[in-house]
């Protein structure tokens, strides 16, 4: 492995980006060193699921090629991605982290993957998640746990743990995962990393395989806030396949990200996020990030949302509501595994059914196909689901008051660092509370985005997380965008986890 | 709503579990029931918020939504090979099911 291999893997993505559009190097070069680098540090972290090296390597051969005929591209063209394997990618497998998906070719792109394909992205592989992104964790994969790479005995996160490993231990510049209540910005606070759930609908959300439809949102994983704002624009935006999909244009989030000016900004700080239940360095680093933006300008003011209180609650009656509607899809009869049940001579299509999701379905899943079956069954539905629904008007009409009074809100992102492997595998509610900061986001549709604050006492990362009204995207930028400035001032340089500095194995 | 909701009984999720179209096994239910007790006791709250709350619409999505139509024309989709590509089985252009009726 040359030097200058080693040191394409600790640009930025806008820095590839740079010297792809100057010819300063080639795509093939780029992702020829992160799929280099993945051969030799995903044994240990296990943040890929698939690894496309000839299918990454032709997409950045024909990009290489087309821009040197003179085609122009978008800002990230030649850059390669990891992307969560919950979106649909033909030619390469979409398992969803299930079993009853194992080795799944789908028939068509998800259109953010058609997007990346379009913008000239070579796409480096399919990365690990909680099965069908059900987890906070990645330990619900059917295929084996991602490690985080700050300390392996530690996991990421999730569900969407693989791409945010991946990206934190420089195994990909950028990644695409998914939010339904926290999957993208959990474990971008647990690796050190950079992420956003866009305003609900700003994203398409068709060929990404549905776990709780009205909450469900891609968005990207980076390790800067500037390479999210790119890589956003890059998937953003209206699409006729998804009838959910604004019919809007993206708000200026690359200008918002290059800009970074809270001068006058007013930001709120969620009483109900904080405090008690948060680790003590946890909440002492968000403490000094509102600090800092305090000193950079920015107005502070304490806000209350109340029926935060029951966002949990909530959450974990509407999403296993929805779970258990939309993984009906998984019958064993058009895609997927077909298991035979034993001792029965000529079994129906329901009981092959019932074989099958047994066989097929790993714990998690089954948990909350079964928690949302009881919430939509006659005599529960209207305490239950019908409840839910009402305080989900509530937690929105919380954020509405709350942006009365600030531009933007702030919160720890987690309540807590890393936790070790399999401590919360056996106590499903201490594993649902990791998301207590970020559901409400999910409930209301609103865009977050969480950012490395620094390091606990625990020496792990922690994050902030920036919360913004529907269709405001770019507020989240900006603000975040001056805080990285200031943080990355203050530290003289990026935080960077043990694996992202390890250097290549020599062949 | 009642604060705490009524026992989860194995028999209770072996019921919830035929519904939901799984076939969990005697292992599974044991150690179902205790967990989703757990569970719900845990959820059984949300309608705190709702107190003095007055009336209040329930939300079903976070925009609001309308129904979307494209245009009434031809567009290119899935070929019968490439729908029946993943399929468990299949047979000419159909997809290959066991028996739907007859059941005892």
């Amino acid at each position: 492995m040359s030097s200058s291999d080693s040191d394409l893997t600790a640009l930025t993505a806008a820095e590839l980006a740079d010297k792809l559009a100057s010819g300063e190097t080639t795509s093939v070069e780029v992702t020829q060193a992160f799929l280099d680098r993945i051969d030799s540090l995903d044994g240990e972290l296990h943040s890929f699921l698939h690894v496309d090296h000839d299918g990454a390597k032709a997409a950045a051969v024909d990009v290489d090629a087309r821009r040197g005929a003179g085609e122009s591209f978008p800002s990230l063209a030649g850059v390669p991605i990891a992307v969560k394997d919950l979106l649909c990618t033909v030619g390469q497998p979409t398992t969803c982290g299930s079993r009853i998906l194992e080795g799944w070719q789908p028939p068509y792109d998800a259109t953010v993957v058609s997007r990346l394909r379009r913008a000239g992205m070579p796409i480096l592989g399919k990365t690990n998640l909680d099965e069908f992104a059900m987890g906070s964790s990645t330990e619900h994969s059917a295929y084996g746990p991602t490690r985080n790479p700050w300390d392996t005995d530690r996991t990421p996160g999730g569900s969407g743990g693989g791409s945010a490993a991946a990206v934190a231990a420089r195994l990909a510049p950028v990644a695409v995962g998914t939010d339904t209540g926290g999957s993208i910005r959990q474990p971008g606070a647990l690796t050190g990393t950079v992420g956003v759930k866009p305003t609900y609908g700003g994203v398409s959300r068709y060929g990404i395989v549905a776990m709780a439809s009205s909450l469900d949102q891609a968005g990207p994983v980076t390790r800067t806030v500037l390479d999210a704002a790119l890589l956003h624009e890059i998937i953003g935006g209206h699409d006729p396949m998804d009838s959910t999909s604004l019919d809007a244009p993206v708000p200026g989030i690359v200008e918002a990200a290059r800009r970074g000016d809270v001068s006058g900004l007013r930001i709120g700080v969620v009483k109900e996020l904080g405090g008690e239940g948060f680790q003590s360095g946890v909440q002492a680093r968000f403490e000094e990030s509102v600090a800092m933006l305090t000193e950079a300008g920015a107005t502070v003011v304490e806000v209350s949302c109340p029926s935060f209180a029951q966002a949990l609650a909530t959450y974990y009656l509407v999403m296993p509501s929805e779970v258990s509607s939309n993984l009906a899809r998984f019958d064993a009869m058009r895609y997927g595994l077909r298991v035979f049940p034993e001792g029965v001579g000529d079994p129906s299509a329901e009981q092959v059914m019932a074989a099958t999701r047994d066989a097929g379905f790993g714990d998690e899943v089954k948990r909350r196909i079964i928690l949302g079956t009881y919430a939509l069954s006659s005599g529960y539905y209207d305490a239950y689901y019908g409840s839910a629904q009402k305080v989900r008007a509530l937690v929105a009409r919380d954020f509405d008051r709350a942006f009365e009074q600030a531009d933007v809100l702030v919160s720890p992102t987690a309540p807590t660092t890393a936790f070790k492997m399999g401590e919360k595998l056996d106590d499903p509610m201490a594993m649902y509370l990791q998301d207590v900061a970020t559901i409400p986001a999910n409930l209301a549709g609103i865009p977050g985005l969480s950012l490395p604050a620094g390091l606990a006492e625990d020496g792990l990362p922690v994050g902030v997380q920036f919360l913004a009204p529907l269709q405001a995207d770019d507020r989240l930028y900006n603000a975040a965008a001056a805080l990285e400035r200031m943080l990355l001032d203050k530290w003289g340089g990026p935080l960077l986890a043990p694996l992202a500095t390890t250097s290549e194995v020599p062949a | 709503m009642p604060d705490s909701p009524p026992d989860i009984t194995r028999d209770d999720v072996a019921h919830l579990a035929g519904l939901a179209r799984i076939q969990l096994d005697d292992a599974e239910l044991e150690r179902l029931a205790p967990e989703l007790q757990k569970i719900l006791e845990s959820v059984a709250t949300v309608s705190e918020a709702l107190e003095g709350a007055g009336d209040v619409a329930p939300m079903s999505h976070p925009t609001p939504i309308t129904n979307v139509f494209r245009k009434d024309e031809v567009t290119p989709c899935l070929t019968p090979g490439q729908a029946l590509a993943g399929a468990p089985a299949s047979e000419g252009q159909r997809f290959l099911v066991p028996k739907i009726l007859g059941e005892e």
